[in-house]
């Protein structure tokens, strides 16, 4: 079982995102759970996301406490929020920055941990004309979990979550954002 | 006439509130009223989308309060249709009265109640007090661990509901927003088997027919009210067999067991943890980790709340190796000992002439979390207890004091 916790702002669209993660996992045939921490949420405040994944039935209902990785959609929560609470030596940290995972690491002072990090605003910048973080980052993340998920079948769930939702053009545009975090993303 | 839309066994990422939505859309009752109150807002929703979008032939109110919400269903079933409904925490408070009118005067309403606290102060999360707060209503209870649980139990609530030896209103209960808003992996029935299982509804003493004119909701003083409780009574004893058949039937249609409890690993467990509701799933969880380095621990869940199954958790807790029981409460009874759950056991143990040690643990309560190290705390006290060491009666986890 892989356990993950997003750190994000209210509104950058991660509970989402993380529901769509949960859901192309259970369409591949697996099993998975996405369960917010939902408390009064205001556009902009910190917020956590859960997600679990496994090759067998998950019978936890509890928030994660030792996640094996850690979303950060947005930079500037790297300082006022503890991501590293709860992570093992081991982890894995997906981080939206402009930065390379040396210089993440150099700067926070992070030891151990594998670190990817990803330009999800420029991504969403230049690809959805709006800081919509969530599928770039979910890119990233699907490329961290090193095949745990099929990327074409996060882009599928995407095309039937927003199907109905978005213009075929802004459709597309989360595509390629999706696709470009997914190439992007650099790890050490 | 509704579509048919699910065809054949599917596995969908949904979440509780989707799940229930999605049985509600296979059940296609005749009426449902209903008022959103969070975290079951949601359910609604998807109800009302399908209402909207002509996948079911229902009915739908949009009432201005849960108390008009169960006085349309008590209409609607008193009828002869079937009616439905959901609710949340203060929604479940506030139809109270309401409640047991639906219970008194026998109609088969079926609700699905995504449990929540109760104010004050104002809290919008899990835990099981509006359904213990409705306990006494007369209501048959049914308790789900995950989504799945709460389609597959929406699903028997209607057969239970409406068998001609209960004739009973049926409330099943979901954790608020642990179930609610989590999305899992749920396995869909298809349509066709559904409506096969739940049948037409059996209408008994429709007050639209005409040619055999019945009273509802009648008055009856000093001479007769004590026979109708007594009726009561007596339906919700026999629902304790109606509810063990339509599991049964569930499960030659659906190949999934369905008790009155589920018990896990307890054949050679030396101590027992009662659980209702999500906290049973971690409990699992927590069992399979002690055990590997030696601690015997055992699940009952508690599916079926009232009518209370004294006999099946007793025979569970003989079966086993028993020395010492942990009680969970996601509700308080202020003033008694321990929570409503706690009580319920103490009171099987003497039907049973049996004591054993046991202790209770208030957890959860507003959506406080429960995680694996809770439960662990928990197991220790069971076996500090079960070796002699004096332990308090009333326990809390994740307090902060």
């Amino acid at each position: 079982m892989i356990e993950i916790r997003w750190h994000a702002r209210g509104g950058q669209g991660a509970v989402t995102a993380s529901k769509i993660l949960a859901s192309a996992v259970i369409r591949e045939g697996k099993y998975a759970q996405s369960n917010p921490d939902y408390g009064a949420e205001r556009s902009g405040a910190p917020l956590r996301t859960y997600n679990r994944v496994s090759e067998t039935p998950i019978t936890l209902h509890c928030m994660v406490l030792n996640p094996d990785v850690v979303v950060v959609v947005d930079p500037t929560l790297l300082r006022t929020v503890p991501i590293l609470e709860g992570t093992k030596e081991d982890a894995v940290l997906v981080i939206n920055t402009n930065k390379s995972p040396a210089e993440i690491r150099e700067k926070l002072g992070i030891k151990g941990r594998k670190i990817y990090t990803v330009d999800a605003t420029k991504i969403a910048m230049e690809e959805l004309k709006r800081p919509l973080l969530n599928v770039p980052m979910l890119g990233a993340l699907v490329k961290a979990l090193n095949g745990v998920v099929d990327i074409r079948t996060v882009e599928e769930d995407i095309k039937k979550t927003f199907g109905k939702k978005l213009s075929e053009e802004l459709l597309n545009a989360n595509i390629k954002a999706l696709y470009r975090a997914y190439e992007e993303v650099m790890s050490e | 006439m509704k579509p048919e839309l699910i065809k054949e066994v599917t596995y969908v990422p949904y979440s509780g509130n989707m799940a229930a939505a999605e049985a509600m859309r296979q059940i296609n009752p005749d009426v449902v009223a209903a008022y959103p109150i969070t975290p079951q807002t949601e359910l609604m929703q998807f109800f009302a989308d399908f209402v909207a979008n002509g996948l079911v032939d229902t009915e739908y109110i949009p009432v201005e309060s849960e108390h008009s919400a169960m006085s349309a269903c008590v209409g609607a079933a008193a009828a002869g249709s079937r009616a439905m409904t959901a609710t949340a925490g203060p929604g479940l408070a506030y139809m109270w009265e309401i409640l047991g009118v639906a219970s008194g005067m026998r109609l088969p309403i079926t609700m699905t109640v995504v449990n929540r606290a109760l104010s004050a102060p104002i809290n919008i999360h899990g835990d099981q007090s509006d359904m213990m707060g409705a306990r006494d209503q007369g209501w048959i209870m049914l308790f789900s661990e995950n989504a799945e649980e709460q389609y597959d139990n929406l699903i028997q609530a209607i057969k239970i509901a409406e068998d001609e030896r209960t004739r009973l209103p049926v409330m099943v209960g979901m954790d608020g927003f642990v179930i609610s808003h989590s999305i899992e992996r749920v396995r869909l029935l298809p349509d066709k088997a559904v409506e096969e299982f739940v049948g037409e509804p059996k209408v008994m003493y429709s007050l639209l027919d005409v040619d055999n004119p019945v009273t509802h909701g009648a008055v009856a003083m000093t001479d007769s009210y004590m026979e109708f409780k007594r009726q009561q009574r007596d339906a919700m004893e026999k629902a304790y067999k109606v509810i063990r058949e339509v599991g049964e039937a569930f499960e030659e249609a659906f190949g999934k067991k369905y008790e009155h409890i589920e018990t896990y690993k307890i054949d050679d467990a030396d101590y027992v943890l009662i659980v209702i509701g999500s906290a049973a799933g971690t409990a699992k969880f927590v069992i399979d980790k002690v055990r590997e380095r030696g601690d015997k621990v055992g699940l009952i869940k508690i599916r079926t709340y009232r009518p209370f199954p004294y006999y099946d958790i007793m025979d569970a807790i003989e079966a086993s190796n028993c020395k010492a029981v942990g009680v969970f409460d996601r509700a308080e009874t202020f003033g008694a000992v321990g929570g409503p759950l706690f009580s319920d056991i103490a009171a099987a143990m003497h039907l049973r002439g049996k004591s054993y040690p046991m202790v209770d643990f208030i957890y959860g309560l507003g959506g406080r979390d429960t995680n694996v190290n809770h439960i662990e705390e928990a197991i220790d006290k069971v076996k500090r207890l079960a070796a002699g060491e004096e332990v308090p009666l009333t326990n809390y986890l994740n307090l902060n004091e």
